[in-house]
Protein backbone atom coordinates (compact mmCIF):
# COMPACT_ATOMS: atom_id res chain seq x y z
CA UNK A 1 0.00 0.00 0.00
CA UNK A 2 1.07 3.45 -0.71
CA UNK A 3 2.84 5.60 1.78
CA UNK A 4 3.05 9.22 2.29
CA UNK A 5 4.03 11.71 5.27
CA UNK A 6 1.22 13.80 6.77
CA UNK A 7 2.41 16.42 9.84
CA UNK A 8 5.95 14.37 9.90
CA UNK A 9 4.27 10.89 10.25
CA UNK A 10 4.65 8.37 7.57
CA UNK A 11 0.79 7.25 6.87
CA UNK A 12 -0.82 4.69 4.36
CA UNK A 13 -2.89 5.86 1.86
CA UNK A 14 -5.55 4.00 -0.28
CA UNK A 15 -6.12 4.08 -4.22
CA UNK A 16 -8.03 7.41 -3.81
CA UNK A 17 -5.39 9.10 -1.88
CA UNK A 18 -7.34 8.70 1.76
CA UNK A 19 -5.63 7.77 5.02
CA UNK A 20 -6.11 3.91 4.76
CA UNK A 21 -5.68 3.86 8.96
CA UNK A 22 -7.71 6.30 10.97
CA UNK A 23 -6.05 4.70 13.99
CA UNK A 24 -2.61 6.78 12.59
CA UNK A 25 -4.81 10.27 12.28
CA UNK A 26 -4.38 13.12 14.65
CA UNK A 27 -5.59 16.58 14.89
CA UNK A 28 -2.64 18.05 13.03
CA UNK A 29 -2.92 15.99 10.47
CA UNK A 30 -6.67 17.19 9.68
CA UNK A 31 -4.89 20.64 9.67
CA UNK A 32 -2.70 19.65 7.17
CA UNK A 33 -5.19 17.69 4.59
CA UNK A 34 -7.83 20.72 5.23
CA UNK A 35 -5.34 22.83 3.99
CA UNK A 36 -5.38 20.43 0.86
CA UNK A 37 -8.54 20.69 0.27
CA UNK A 38 -9.00 24.57 0.55
CA UNK A 39 -9.92 25.11 3.82
CA UNK A 40 -7.75 27.16 5.50
CA UNK A 41 -8.90 26.97 8.94
CA UNK A 42 -10.87 24.41 10.77
CA UNK A 43 -13.94 25.64 13.19
CA UNK A 44 -15.44 24.31 15.83
CA UNK A 45 -17.97 23.58 13.62
CA UNK A 46 -15.67 21.56 11.55
CA UNK A 47 -14.56 19.41 14.08
CA UNK A 48 -18.38 19.06 15.07
CA UNK A 49 -18.69 17.33 11.89
CA UNK A 50 -15.18 15.22 11.95
CA UNK A 51 -15.75 13.61 15.28
CA UNK A 52 -19.27 12.90 14.05
CA UNK A 53 -17.48 11.13 10.80
CA UNK A 54 -14.77 9.38 12.99
CA UNK A 55 -17.26 7.74 15.35
CA UNK A 56 -19.73 6.92 12.98
CA UNK A 57 -16.33 4.93 10.48
CA UNK A 58 -15.41 3.43 13.70
CA UNK A 59 -19.23 1.98 14.61
CA UNK A 60 -19.92 1.20 10.92
CA UNK A 61 -16.85 1.11 8.62
CA UNK A 62 -17.92 3.93 6.31
CA UNK A 63 -18.66 7.71 6.83
CA UNK A 64 -22.06 8.49 6.66
CA UNK A 65 -23.99 9.93 3.75
CA UNK A 66 -24.68 13.57 4.27
CA UNK A 67 -28.11 12.82 4.74
CA UNK A 68 -27.62 11.19 7.70
CA UNK A 69 -24.90 13.80 8.82
CA UNK A 70 -27.90 16.24 8.74
CA UNK A 71 -30.03 14.79 10.74
CA UNK A 72 -27.26 12.93 13.18
CA UNK A 73 -24.58 15.44 13.75
CA UNK A 74 -26.85 18.80 14.05
CA UNK A 75 -25.61 20.34 11.15
CA UNK A 76 -27.41 21.39 8.85
CA UNK A 77 -27.14 20.40 4.31
CA UNK A 78 -26.73 23.53 3.84
CA UNK A 79 -23.98 24.50 6.68
CA UNK A 80 -21.78 21.12 5.69
CA UNK A 81 -21.72 22.79 2.27
CA UNK A 82 -20.85 25.85 3.44
CA UNK A 83 -18.28 24.15 5.99
CA UNK A 84 -17.35 21.85 3.02
CA UNK A 85 -17.64 23.15 0.02
CA UNK A 86 -18.15 20.86 -3.14
CA UNK A 87 -18.52 17.82 -1.33
CA UNK A 88 -18.95 17.91 2.25
CA UNK A 89 -19.46 13.72 2.75
CA UNK A 90 -15.95 13.33 0.79
CA UNK A 91 -14.25 16.20 1.98
CA UNK A 92 -15.26 15.65 5.59
CA UNK A 93 -14.21 12.10 5.07
CA UNK A 94 -10.28 12.98 3.77
CA UNK A 95 -10.01 15.28 6.57
CA UNK A 96 -11.12 12.70 9.41
CA UNK A 97 -8.63 10.36 8.30
CA UNK A 98 -11.07 7.69 7.32
CA UNK A 99 -11.78 5.75 3.99
CA UNK A 100 -13.84 7.64 1.35
CA UNK A 101 -17.54 6.82 1.94
CA UNK A 102 -18.88 4.10 -0.44
CA UNK A 103 -20.65 5.67 -3.41
CA UNK A 104 -24.02 3.13 -3.68
CA UNK A 105 -24.95 2.26 -7.13
CA UNK B 1 -48.00 -25.03 10.59
CA UNK B 2 -44.97 -22.66 10.12
CA UNK B 3 -45.48 -19.32 8.79
CA UNK B 4 -43.76 -17.66 5.94
CA UNK B 5 -44.70 -13.74 5.34
CA UNK B 6 -44.02 -11.60 2.49
CA UNK B 7 -44.08 -8.22 2.60
CA UNK B 8 -44.40 -6.87 -1.10
CA UNK B 9 -45.47 -8.29 -3.99
CA UNK B 10 -42.94 -6.49 -6.69
CA UNK B 11 -40.36 -7.78 -9.04
CA UNK B 12 -38.73 -8.97 -6.27
CA UNK B 13 -41.21 -10.33 -3.46
CA UNK B 14 -42.81 -11.91 -6.45
CA UNK B 15 -39.88 -14.28 -7.49
CA UNK B 16 -38.93 -15.51 -4.11
CA UNK B 17 -42.44 -16.20 -3.74
CA UNK B 18 -42.38 -18.30 -6.68
CA UNK B 19 -38.73 -19.49 -5.81
CA UNK B 20 -39.25 -20.92 -2.73
CA UNK B 21 -43.55 -22.24 -2.65
CA UNK B 22 -42.40 -25.45 -4.96
CA UNK B 23 -39.98 -26.21 -2.23
CA UNK B 24 -41.79 -25.63 1.08
CA UNK B 25 -43.91 -28.48 2.40
CA UNK B 26 -47.17 -27.74 2.18
CA UNK B 27 -48.09 -29.40 5.11
CA UNK B 28 -45.68 -27.95 7.31
CA UNK B 29 -45.37 -24.37 5.61
CA UNK B 30 -48.24 -21.67 5.30
CA UNK B 31 -46.89 -18.95 3.19
CA UNK B 32 -48.70 -15.22 3.12
CA UNK B 33 -47.31 -12.34 0.57
CA UNK B 34 -49.04 -9.33 1.25
CA UNK B 35 -49.07 -5.54 -1.21
CA UNK B 36 -51.33 -2.83 -0.98
CA UNK B 37 -51.48 -2.67 -4.85
CA UNK B 38 -53.07 -4.76 -7.52
CA UNK B 39 -51.23 -4.33 -10.26
CA UNK B 40 -47.74 -4.92 -11.66
CA UNK B 41 -45.73 -2.74 -13.15
CA UNK B 42 -42.73 -3.61 -15.11
CA UNK B 43 -40.99 -0.58 -14.16
CA UNK B 44 -37.98 -0.61 -16.73
CA UNK B 45 -40.49 -0.31 -19.48
CA UNK B 46 -41.09 2.79 -17.80
CA UNK B 47 -38.14 4.99 -19.41
CA UNK B 48 -39.80 4.07 -22.88
CA UNK B 49 -42.89 5.65 -22.39
CA UNK B 50 -42.01 9.03 -22.39
CA UNK B 51 -40.65 8.56 -26.41
CA UNK B 52 -43.69 6.80 -27.08
CA UNK B 53 -42.10 3.56 -27.68
CA UNK B 54 -43.88 1.93 -24.88
CA UNK B 55 -47.70 2.61 -23.24
CA UNK B 56 -49.32 2.10 -20.41
CA UNK B 57 -50.83 -1.29 -21.58
CA UNK B 58 -47.10 -2.38 -22.02
CA UNK B 59 -45.90 -2.42 -18.58
CA UNK B 60 -48.93 -3.34 -16.61
CA UNK B 61 -50.47 -7.23 -15.80
CA UNK B 62 -52.47 -8.24 -12.39
CA UNK B 63 -50.02 -9.19 -9.99
CA UNK B 64 -52.55 -12.23 -9.09
CA UNK B 65 -51.48 -13.38 -12.48
CA UNK B 66 -47.55 -14.44 -10.89
CA UNK B 67 -48.58 -16.04 -7.51
CA UNK B 68 -48.67 -19.82 -7.39
CA UNK B 69 -52.10 -21.56 -6.26
CA UNK B 70 -51.73 -22.14 -2.10
CA UNK B 71 -50.84 -19.42 -1.40
CA UNK B 72 -52.72 -16.32 0.98
CA UNK B 73 -52.72 -13.31 -1.19
CA UNK B 74 -53.38 -10.36 1.19
CA UNK B 75 -54.13 -6.59 -0.93
CA UNK B 76 -53.94 -4.79 2.18
CA UNK B 77 -51.66 -1.54 3.79
CA UNK B 78 -49.66 -2.58 5.96
CA UNK B 79 -48.64 -0.92 9.04
CA UNK B 80 -45.77 -1.85 10.93
CA UNK B 81 -43.81 -4.69 12.03
CA UNK B 82 -43.10 -5.96 15.49
CA UNK B 83 -39.91 -7.83 14.73
CA UNK B 84 -39.65 -8.74 18.34
CA UNK B 85 -42.78 -10.07 18.49
CA UNK B 86 -42.90 -11.54 15.14
CA UNK B 87 -45.46 -10.00 14.20
CA UNK B 88 -47.40 -7.87 11.52
CA UNK B 89 -49.65 -5.16 11.53
CA UNK B 90 -51.92 -4.26 8.98
CA UNK B 91 -53.93 -1.00 8.57
CA UNK B 92 -56.91 -2.64 9.45
CA UNK B 93 -55.30 -3.85 12.33
CA UNK B 94 -55.33 -7.44 11.51
CA UNK B 95 -52.30 -9.68 12.87
CA UNK B 96 -50.00 -11.61 11.32
CA UNK B 97 -47.81 -13.64 12.91
CA UNK B 98 -44.81 -15.10 11.29
CA UNK B 99 -41.70 -17.45 12.15
CA UNK B 100 -39.71 -16.45 9.27
CA UNK B 101 -40.43 -12.66 7.52
CA UNK B 102 -38.90 -11.89 3.98
CA UNK B 103 -39.17 -7.93 3.61
CA UNK B 104 -39.01 -7.00 -0.43
CA UNK B 105 -41.08 -3.51 -0.10
CA UNK B 106 -38.77 -2.06 -2.55
CA UNK B 107 -38.13 1.99 -2.77
CA UNK B 108 -39.83 4.45 -4.51
CA UNK B 109 -39.25 8.37 -5.13
CA UNK B 110 -39.72 11.27 -3.21
CA UNK B 111 -40.25 14.12 -4.26
CA UNK B 112 -41.75 16.00 -1.06
CA UNK B 113 -37.77 15.84 0.11
CA UNK B 114 -36.73 18.66 -2.08
CA UNK B 115 -37.86 22.23 -1.52
CA UNK B 116 -40.29 23.65 -4.32
CA UNK B 117 -40.15 20.57 -6.41
CA UNK B 118 -44.03 19.71 -5.77
CA UNK B 119 -44.94 23.35 -6.17
CA UNK B 120 -46.67 24.86 -9.51
CA UNK B 121 -44.21 22.86 -11.86
CA UNK B 122 -44.66 19.36 -11.17
CA UNK B 123 -46.12 17.47 -13.82
CA UNK B 124 -46.87 21.14 -16.00
CA UNK B 125 -42.68 21.53 -16.67
CA UNK B 126 -41.53 18.99 -14.00
CA UNK B 127 -41.95 15.23 -14.49
CA UNK B 128 -40.18 12.03 -12.76
CA UNK B 129 -40.26 8.97 -15.03
CA UNK B 130 -39.97 6.91 -12.23
CA UNK B 131 -43.86 6.61 -11.88
CA UNK B 132 -46.52 5.63 -14.47
CA UNK B 133 -47.69 8.86 -13.59
CA UNK B 134 -44.70 11.00 -14.40
CA UNK B 135 -43.75 8.68 -17.54
CA UNK B 136 -47.53 9.21 -18.95
CA UNK B 137 -47.11 12.98 -18.21
CA UNK B 138 -43.63 13.63 -19.52
CA UNK B 139 -45.10 11.60 -22.95
CA UNK B 140 -48.15 14.15 -23.21
CA UNK B 141 -45.29 17.16 -22.48
CA UNK B 142 -43.11 16.40 -25.19
CA UNK B 143 -45.36 15.22 -27.76
CA UNK B 144 -46.02 19.26 -28.16
CA UNK B 145 -42.66 20.71 -26.99
CA UNK B 146 -40.97 23.05 -29.40
CA UNK B 147 -37.47 23.09 -27.81
CA UNK B 148 -35.68 24.68 -25.15
CA UNK B 149 -33.49 24.05 -22.14
CA UNK B 150 -33.65 20.15 -21.14
CA UNK B 151 -32.29 19.47 -17.96
CA UNK B 152 -32.51 15.83 -16.14
CA UNK B 153 -30.87 16.18 -12.63
CA UNK B 154 -30.40 13.53 -9.96
CA UNK B 155 -31.11 14.72 -7.00
CA UNK B 156 -29.34 12.34 -4.39
CA UNK B 157 -27.64 9.06 -4.53
CA UNK B 158 -28.71 6.20 -4.19
CA UNK B 159 -31.50 6.03 -6.62
CA UNK B 160 -33.21 3.04 -8.32
CA UNK B 161 -31.70 1.66 -11.50
CA UNK B 162 -28.94 4.20 -11.15
CA UNK B 163 -28.29 3.57 -14.99
CA UNK B 164 -31.79 4.74 -16.05
CA UNK B 165 -31.04 8.67 -15.97
CA UNK B 166 -27.91 7.55 -18.87
CA UNK B 167 -30.27 5.96 -20.84
CA UNK B 168 -33.27 8.96 -20.72
CA UNK B 169 -30.66 11.51 -22.03
CA UNK B 170 -29.49 9.17 -24.82
CA UNK B 171 -33.10 8.48 -26.19
CA UNK B 172 -33.97 11.57 -25.60
CA UNK B 173 -30.90 12.79 -27.84
CA UNK B 174 -32.58 9.91 -30.27
CA UNK B 175 -35.78 11.50 -30.28
CA UNK B 176 -35.41 14.22 -30.63
CA UNK B 177 -33.60 13.89 -33.66
CA UNK B 178 -36.11 12.09 -35.26
CA UNK B 179 -38.56 14.85 -34.46
CA UNK B 180 -36.22 17.02 -36.32
CA UNK B 181 -35.64 19.40 -33.63
CA UNK B 182 -32.69 18.15 -32.21
CA UNK B 183 -30.98 22.03 -33.36
CA UNK B 184 -33.30 23.76 -30.89
CA UNK B 185 -33.20 21.29 -27.89
CA UNK B 186 -29.97 21.73 -24.96
CA UNK B 187 -29.42 18.51 -22.98
CA UNK B 188 -27.81 18.50 -19.91
CA UNK B 189 -27.11 15.74 -17.55
CA UNK B 190 -26.93 17.04 -14.02
CA UNK B 191 -25.32 14.79 -10.86
CA UNK B 192 -24.32 14.66 -7.40
CA UNK B 193 -21.26 12.19 -8.76
CA UNK B 194 -18.05 13.56 -10.08
CA UNK B 195 -19.02 11.99 -13.46
CA UNK B 196 -21.21 10.35 -15.62
CA UNK B 197 -21.25 6.92 -13.44
CA UNK B 198 -19.60 5.66 -10.10
CA UNK B 199 -17.15 3.18 -11.41
CA UNK B 200 -14.37 4.59 -13.05
CA UNK B 201 -13.83 2.80 -16.44
CA UNK B 202 -17.94 2.91 -17.06
CA UNK B 203 -17.33 6.71 -16.07
CA UNK B 204 -15.59 7.78 -18.71
CA UNK B 205 -17.25 5.41 -21.56
CA UNK B 206 -20.27 7.08 -20.33
CA UNK B 207 -18.75 10.50 -20.30
CA UNK B 208 -17.52 10.12 -23.78
CA UNK B 209 -21.34 8.91 -24.83
CA UNK B 210 -22.49 12.03 -23.12
CA UNK B 211 -20.22 14.60 -25.25
CA UNK B 212 -20.34 12.62 -28.29
CA UNK B 213 -24.05 13.09 -28.28
CA UNK B 214 -23.57 16.88 -27.16
CA UNK B 215 -25.11 16.55 -23.72
CA UNK B 216 -23.82 18.59 -21.23
CA UNK B 217 -22.58 16.57 -18.26
CA UNK B 218 -22.88 19.03 -14.60
CA UNK B 219 -20.81 17.35 -12.14
CA UNK B 220 -20.86 17.68 -8.45
CA UNK B 221 -24.08 19.02 -8.44
CA UNK B 222 -26.13 18.28 -5.22
CA UNK B 223 -29.68 19.86 -5.59
CA UNK B 224 -30.59 21.29 -2.31
CA UNK B 225 -34.02 22.99 -4.17
CA UNK B 226 -36.20 23.87 -6.96
CA UNK B 227 -37.10 27.84 -7.65
CA UNK B 228 -40.15 27.19 -9.65
CA UNK B 229 -41.01 30.88 -10.35
CA UNK B 230 -37.52 30.88 -12.26
CA UNK B 231 -37.11 27.29 -13.62
CA UNK B 232 -34.54 26.75 -11.86
CA UNK B 233 -32.32 24.37 -10.10
CA UNK B 234 -30.60 25.48 -7.05
CA UNK B 235 -27.69 23.23 -5.72
CA UNK B 236 -26.67 23.16 -2.02
CA UNK B 237 -24.26 25.05 -2.51
CA UNK B 238 -25.89 27.85 -4.44
CA UNK B 239 -25.00 26.84 -7.66
CA UNK B 240 -27.79 27.42 -10.31
CA UNK B 241 -29.20 25.26 -13.60
CA UNK B 242 -31.74 26.78 -15.42
CA UNK B 243 -34.60 24.72 -17.45
CA UNK B 244 -37.53 24.89 -19.65
CA UNK B 245 -38.71 21.51 -19.14
CA UNK B 246 -36.99 19.65 -16.04
CA UNK B 247 -36.76 15.68 -15.65
CA UNK B 248 -36.11 15.01 -12.31
CA UNK B 249 -34.87 11.89 -10.28
CA UNK B 250 -36.15 12.69 -6.76
CA UNK B 251 -34.60 11.52 -3.20
CA UNK B 252 -35.11 7.67 -3.50
CA UNK B 253 -36.11 6.16 -0.32
CA UNK B 254 -37.55 3.00 1.30
CA UNK B 255 -41.14 2.72 2.33
CA UNK B 256 -42.45 4.54 5.60
CA UNK B 257 -43.60 1.51 7.20
CA UNK B 258 -40.06 0.51 7.97
CA UNK B 259 -39.72 4.07 9.53
CA UNK B 260 -43.13 3.45 11.68
CA UNK B 261 -41.14 -0.13 12.85
CA UNK B 262 -38.25 1.58 13.63
CA UNK B 263 -36.17 -0.91 11.09
CA UNK B 264 -34.65 1.72 8.94
CA UNK B 265 -31.77 3.91 8.24
CA UNK B 266 -32.11 7.54 7.48
CA UNK B 267 -33.47 6.25 3.88
CA UNK B 268 -35.64 4.05 5.46
CA UNK B 269 -33.48 1.15 3.88
CA UNK B 270 -32.95 -1.56 6.02
CA UNK B 271 -29.72 -2.37 7.33
CA UNK B 272 -29.22 -6.12 5.70
CA UNK B 273 -25.73 -8.24 5.86
CA UNK B 274 -24.24 -8.29 2.21
CA UNK B 275 -23.26 -11.41 1.89
CA UNK B 276 -26.24 -13.58 3.59
CA UNK B 277 -29.09 -11.09 3.05
CA UNK B 278 -30.34 -11.87 6.53
CA UNK B 279 -31.46 -9.12 8.58
CA UNK B 280 -28.65 -7.44 11.10
CA UNK B 281 -30.62 -7.35 13.57
CA UNK B 282 -32.85 -10.49 13.86
CA UNK B 283 -32.43 -13.75 13.21
CA UNK B 284 -35.65 -14.86 11.06
CA UNK B 285 -36.02 -11.50 8.65
CA UNK B 286 -34.35 -11.48 5.37
CA UNK B 287 -34.72 -8.64 3.31
CA UNK B 288 -34.28 -8.52 -0.61
CA UNK B 289 -34.47 -6.32 -3.39
CA UNK B 290 -34.78 -2.42 -3.47
CA UNK B 291 -35.37 -2.04 0.45
CA UNK B 292 -31.64 -3.49 1.66
CA UNK B 293 -29.36 -0.73 2.56
CA UNK B 294 -27.02 -2.87 0.62
CA UNK B 295 -23.90 -0.93 -1.98
CA UNK B 296 -25.18 -2.54 -4.73
CA UNK B 297 -27.82 -1.52 -7.10
CA UNK B 298 -31.23 -0.88 -6.70
CA UNK B 299 -32.58 -2.82 -9.92
CA UNK B 300 -34.51 -5.92 -10.86
CA UNK B 301 -31.04 -7.80 -11.94
CA UNK B 302 -29.93 -7.67 -8.38
CA UNK B 303 -32.92 -8.85 -7.28
CA UNK B 304 -32.95 -11.73 -9.33
CA UNK B 305 -29.30 -12.58 -8.47
CA UNK B 306 -30.19 -12.16 -4.90
CA UNK B 307 -33.12 -14.14 -5.06
CA UNK B 308 -30.64 -17.13 -5.83
CA UNK B 309 -28.82 -16.56 -2.46
CA UNK B 310 -31.84 -15.76 0.01
CA UNK B 311 -33.40 -19.47 -1.64
CA UNK B 312 -30.29 -21.08 -0.65
CA UNK B 313 -29.93 -19.56 2.52
CA UNK B 314 -33.90 -19.41 3.48
CA UNK B 315 -33.77 -22.98 2.98
CA UNK B 316 -30.30 -23.44 5.17
CA UNK B 317 -31.68 -21.18 8.13
CA UNK B 318 -35.30 -22.83 8.41
CA UNK B 319 -33.16 -25.90 9.07
CA UNK B 320 -30.51 -24.79 11.66
CA UNK B 321 -27.67 -24.94 9.35
CA UNK B 322 -25.51 -21.89 8.77
CA UNK B 323 -26.06 -19.86 5.71
CA UNK B 324 -23.41 -20.58 3.54
CA UNK B 325 -24.84 -18.95 -0.12
CA UNK B 326 -23.18 -15.64 -0.49
CA UNK B 327 -24.47 -12.56 -2.38
CA UNK B 328 -21.30 -10.89 -4.48
CA UNK B 329 -22.98 -7.41 -5.30
CA UNK B 330 -23.76 -8.91 -8.94
CA UNK B 331 -25.62 -6.25 -10.78
CA UNK B 332 -26.90 -6.07 -14.71
CA UNK B 333 -27.77 -3.92 -16.82
CA UNK B 334 -28.54 -3.41 -20.19
CA UNK B 335 -28.33 0.61 -21.30
CA UNK B 336 -30.15 1.76 -24.47
CA UNK B 337 -28.29 4.42 -25.87
CA UNK B 338 -29.98 5.68 -29.13
CA UNK B 339 -30.56 5.01 -32.70
CA UNK B 340 -31.29 0.95 -32.10
CA UNK B 341 -28.25 0.25 -30.23
CA UNK B 342 -27.49 -0.54 -26.59
CA UNK B 343 -24.06 -1.32 -24.20
CA UNK B 344 -23.93 -4.13 -21.56
CA UNK B 345 -22.59 -3.89 -18.03
CA UNK B 346 -21.82 -6.63 -15.60
CA UNK B 347 -20.40 -5.94 -12.30
CA UNK B 348 -20.15 -6.99 -8.84
CA UNK B 349 -19.31 -5.18 -5.62
CA UNK B 350 -15.42 -5.61 -5.55
CA UNK B 351 -15.25 -5.32 -10.06
CA UNK B 352 -16.22 -2.19 -11.88
CA UNK B 353 -17.62 -2.69 -15.08
CA UNK B 354 -15.35 -4.07 -17.84
CA UNK B 355 -15.57 -4.34 -21.34
CA UNK B 356 -15.77 -8.53 -22.96
CA UNK B 357 -18.45 -11.11 -24.19
CA UNK B 358 -21.50 -11.62 -22.02
CA UNK B 359 -23.14 -14.06 -20.97
CA UNK B 360 -20.51 -16.73 -23.39
CA UNK B 361 -17.01 -15.48 -22.99
CA UNK B 362 -15.27 -14.75 -25.89
CA UNK B 363 -18.68 -15.76 -27.96
CA UNK B 364 -21.46 -13.22 -26.53
CA UNK B 365 -23.66 -12.88 -28.16
CA UNK B 366 -23.51 -9.38 -26.19
CA UNK B 367 -20.68 -6.97 -25.75
CA UNK B 368 -20.22 -5.25 -22.74
CA UNK B 369 -19.10 -1.66 -22.09
CA UNK B 370 -19.34 -0.76 -26.20
CA UNK B 371 -22.24 0.04 -27.91
CA UNK B 372 -24.06 -2.83 -29.92
CA UNK B 373 -27.44 -3.18 -31.94
CA UNK B 374 -27.54 -6.69 -30.27
CA UNK B 375 -26.96 -5.46 -26.75
CA UNK B 376 -30.46 -3.21 -28.01
CA UNK B 377 -31.97 -6.47 -29.17
CA UNK B 378 -30.94 -7.64 -25.62
CA UNK B 379 -32.78 -5.02 -24.19
CA UNK B 380 -36.29 -4.99 -26.10
CA UNK B 381 -36.21 -8.82 -25.67
CA UNK B 382 -36.04 -8.85 -22.13
CA UNK B 383 -39.11 -7.53 -21.53
CA UNK B 384 -40.66 -11.14 -22.52
CA UNK B 385 -38.08 -12.71 -20.20
CA UNK B 386 -39.11 -10.65 -17.64
CA UNK B 387 -43.05 -11.56 -17.25
CA UNK B 388 -42.64 -14.78 -18.88
CA UNK B 389 -39.41 -16.17 -16.63
CA UNK B 390 -38.32 -13.71 -14.39
CA UNK B 391 -41.33 -12.91 -11.99
CA UNK B 392 -42.20 -17.14 -12.08
CA UNK B 393 -39.05 -17.47 -10.80
CA UNK B 394 -37.86 -20.04 -13.95
CA UNK B 395 -34.22 -20.57 -14.36
CA UNK B 396 -32.60 -18.29 -16.46
CA UNK B 397 -28.77 -19.04 -18.14
CA UNK B 398 -26.92 -16.76 -16.48
CA UNK B 399 -24.84 -16.98 -13.14
CA UNK B 400 -26.13 -15.67 -10.02
CA UNK B 401 -22.38 -14.95 -9.37
CA UNK B 402 -20.26 -12.35 -11.55
CA UNK B 403 -17.88 -14.45 -13.44
CA UNK B 404 -14.66 -12.64 -14.62
CA UNK B 405 -14.14 -15.20 -17.56
CA UNK B 406 -15.18 -13.45 -20.66
CA UNK B 407 -14.09 -9.70 -19.62
CA UNK B 408 -10.78 -8.05 -20.04
CA UNK B 409 -8.95 -5.85 -17.41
Amino acid sequence: MATREIAGITVEIDEDGYMADHTQWNIEMAVILAKEQEIEELTDRHYVVIEYMRKEFEENGTGPSIRKLNKQSGVSTKELYQLFPGGPAKKAAFIAGITKPHGCI
Amino acid sequence: MKKLVILGAGTAGTMILNKLEPVLDKDEWHITIVDQYETHYYQPGFLFIPFGIYNKKDVIKPKRDFFPSGVEVLFDSINKIEPKENKIILTNQKVLNYDYLIIATGCKINPDETEGLTKKGWYKNIFDFYTIEGAMGLAHFLKYWEGGKMVLNITEMPIKCPVAPLEFVFLADWWFTEQGIRDKVEISFVTPLDGAFTKPRASKVFGDFLSKKNIKLVPDFSTGSVDHENNKIISWDEKEVPYDLLVTIPTNMGDELIARSGMGDELNFVPTDKQSLLSKNHKNIFIIGDATDLPSSKAGSVAHFEADVLYDNFLSAIEGRPLRAKFDGHANCYIESGFGKGILIDFNYDTEPLPGKYPLPGVGPFSLLEETKMNHYGKIMFRWMYWNLLLRGAELPIESQMLMAGKRK
